[in-house]
């Protein structure tokens, strides 16, 4: 699957694109861009409902959409020396 | 320490204002990123891996305690009540609100601090010796001349937009406490044959991708001399440096290609062009500031003796205090390396703490070293006691400077979008196997830094021992590097073999640190067997 990902102009939270022109600080509300990522992409730019955003690979798991690689499975979790600041506890940062 | 003058102020209020304009219309959507990117990235704000991050300029890693108060005042305010000291002696907030960093700037800028180059192709933060003004082995105090580098080069036209950027480093010892040879520009002050205070300028280090140690490029340079024969290395380096490709853009890379002899030739040719010209500051104004760095008011007759009556203390001050040149003084470097800590971590109460024992004990003084600790330069050993009390119960006390437990690690890819692999779990791992303090003495002097991707922020090329943490098909992977040292003995270190995964590089650092205690003769350090003996033995170990 083709997940949106980028971070909120204002604040610089991680975000991920949930449909339509919703964004989610959780990666769990991610939909499958598929085809269409880079008009999102673009579309949602220029609207400021994003800043800096891409397109990385991931696929359904059983907890839900996930990053293929780690260092987007970092960014999902927040600093995993911090759990006391992570926002998606659930998120297994070595494999998928 | 330096005072602004009326037009430091109006420069750093003015750029205030303007990064609120900036900040403002990228907001509203009327300047693109690719256009607000570098202009924020002048004013040390990052986009990084979860968050913005700020990095806030120390100069010379020198601060008072009303600016150690306000570091922490903004951990609390507008971060997560925290903040990272970098090895470039600087400050990083990781989760900092873009419409509320100009008001960062602003409250930063009311105790004479800022965010200028911290980032961008330009001349960075210049850094210098933790212990300078009271290091007993120094024969000047570099922190006025650092300061003249500092004015010489804050928005300096010519060099705004640099092939790439540029890191200098001012020491006065033959002790380098600065990595100054793996600095784009070394300067070390020396005293020629007629005793006349001078520099000597060494260009061409850096550790990134490509290490290299730089070469002696004059011996001595003139106090009067200083800022031309420094624009005359940059001018060089502006003119020729690639700007082709990234990642051959240093100045090492110029000198390296150039050939040391023919650099200073070229450098020799500006130097006497520049000469022509009148540029030099005139020597006033190094006379100028240096009044700002005069000794405080030190006690005269002090004793130096000291109640060792408690062991635990008198293992401290064996470690982390740093002989003083006035007698019944030290100088003392806190540790923010807790066994299973995160290297270079302060929260926001830790660095009131410091703050106020800067001002009660220190003469109102701190440091950040590139080793992401705090010194503070002038203590009466008389309030030693007193002083490691306060920091144990804070949890500042760990005795381990310059041991395995006082490794250097980068952000790696827990904060730093750059990196490959995570180095401060690593470093924790380490730091709890060592935890020990006996068996960190056991091994003594032991200088360990990790990074997590090749661009070096760990300085891992520099350390006794060095990991690296590298993508290794989407899994992290860490490589042991032996040999390495930033000091005076400096040396580029050298990968032992294939890599391991991150409890395998934590038992690999343990397996080398056996074969030293094995091999290691009286008053071997572990980098001094190593250079003895070689990395046979060490391989041997690791992979049989």
């Amino acid at each position: 699957m083709k997940i949106l990902t980028g971070n909120d102009l204002k604040t610089g939270d991680v975000i991920w694109w949930a449909g339509d022109t919703r964004w989610s600080r959780h990666l769990a509300d991610s939909a499958d861009a598929g085809d269409e990522a880079d008009a999102i992409l673009k579309r949602e730019e220029a609207a400021l409902r994003v800043n800096v955003p891409y397109v990385i690979d991931g696929k359904q798991t059983e907890q839900g959409p996930m990053p293929l690689h780690i260092k987007e499975r970092v960014r999902a979790f927040g600093p995993t020396v911090r759990p006391d600041l992570a926002i998606n506890t659930s998120i297994p940062i070595l494999k998928v | 320490m330096y005072q602004y003058d009326t037009y430091d102020q109006a420069m750093v209020d003015a750029r205030v204002a303007e990064f609120r304009d900036q900040v403002r219309r990228r907001l509203d959507g009327s300047l693109p990123e690719e256009e607000f990117r570098h202009l924020r990235l002048k004013n040390g704000l990052y986009l990084q891996l979860h968050a913005y991050m700020l990095r806030v300029a120390i100069p010379y890693g020198t601060l008072s305690g009303k600016q150690m108060h306000m570091l922490a005042h903004i951990a609390r305010t507008y971060d997560k009540g925290y903040g990272h000291f970098t090895t470039r002696q600087n400050i990083q907030y990781n989760w900092i609100n873009l419409e509320q960093t100009p008001d960062i700037l602003a409250e930063l800028a009311t105790v004479e601090m800022h965010a200028i180059q911290t980032s961008g192709n330009c001349i960075r933060n210049i850094s210098s010796d933790q212990f300078a003004g009271a290091a007993a082995d120094e024969i000047a105090d570099p922190r006025p001349w650092a300061e003249l580098l500092r004015q010489w080069s804050t928005f300096h036209p010519e060099f705004q937009l640099l092939p790439r950027k540029f890191k200098i480093a001012v020491i006065a010892s033959s002790s380098d406490r600065a990595a100054m040879r793996l600095h784009d520009i070394g300067i070390e002050l020396v005293k020629n044959a007629e005793g006349v205070l001078g520099a000597k300028f060494f260009v061409g280090g850096g550790m990134g991708r490509t290490p290299m140690i730089a070469p002696c490029i004059r011996e001595f340079v003139s106090a009067q001399e200083l800022i031309s024969y420094a624009e005359a290395c940059l001018r060089v380096y502006n003119r020729y440096g690639r700007r082709d490709n990234k990642y051959k853009a240093r100045i090492k890379i110029l000198i390296h290609e150039l050939g040391a002899d023919e650099y200073r030739r070229q450098v020799e040719e500006e130097f006497a062009h520049m000469k022509t010209l009148g540029l030099n500051p005139p020597v006033a104004e190094l006379e100028r500031i240096s009044a700002y760095f005069t000794d405080p008011a030190f006690e005269q007759g002090l004793s130096d003796a000291l109640d060792r009556s408690d062991p635990d203390f008198a293992v401290w001050v064996d470690q982390n205090t740093h002989p003083h040149k006035t007698p019944g003084y030290a100088s003392v470097t806190i540790s923010l390396k807790p066994a299973g800590g995160i290297p270079g971590d302060a929260t926001a109460d830790q660095i009131d703490l410091m703050a106020d024992l800067a001002s009660e004990y220190a003469f109102d003084e701190l440091r950040v070293t590139h080793s992401q600790n705090i010194v503070l330069p002038h203590v009466r050993k008389a309030d030693l006691y007193a002083i490691w009390q306060k920091l144990d119960a804070a949890g500042l006390a760990s005795a381990n400077l310059d041991l395995i437990g006082d490794m250097i690690a980068c952000p790696g890819l827990d904060y730093c979008s750059l990196a490959n692999a995570r180095s401060i779990p690593v470093a924790q791992k380490i730091s709890q196997r060592f935890a020990d303090t006996g068996r960190q003495l056991d091994l003594g002097e032991l200088k360990l830094k990790i990074s997590g991707c090749i661009n070096a922020c760990g300085h891992h090329h520099a350390g006794h021992i060095g990991i690296l943490g590298v993508d290794k098909k989407g899994v992290e992977n860490f490589q042991l590097l032996l040999g390495g040292s930033a000091a005076e003995d400096v040396s580029i270190a050298k990968i032992v073999g294939p890599g391991f995964d991150e409890d395998g590089i934590v038992n690999a650092v343990e397996t080398v640190t056996n074969v030293y205690l094995g091999a290691r003769e009286d008053g071997e350090r572990f980098v001094d067997t190593y250079r003895r003996i070689g990395m046979e033995p060490f391989k041997e170990a690791l992979y049989g």
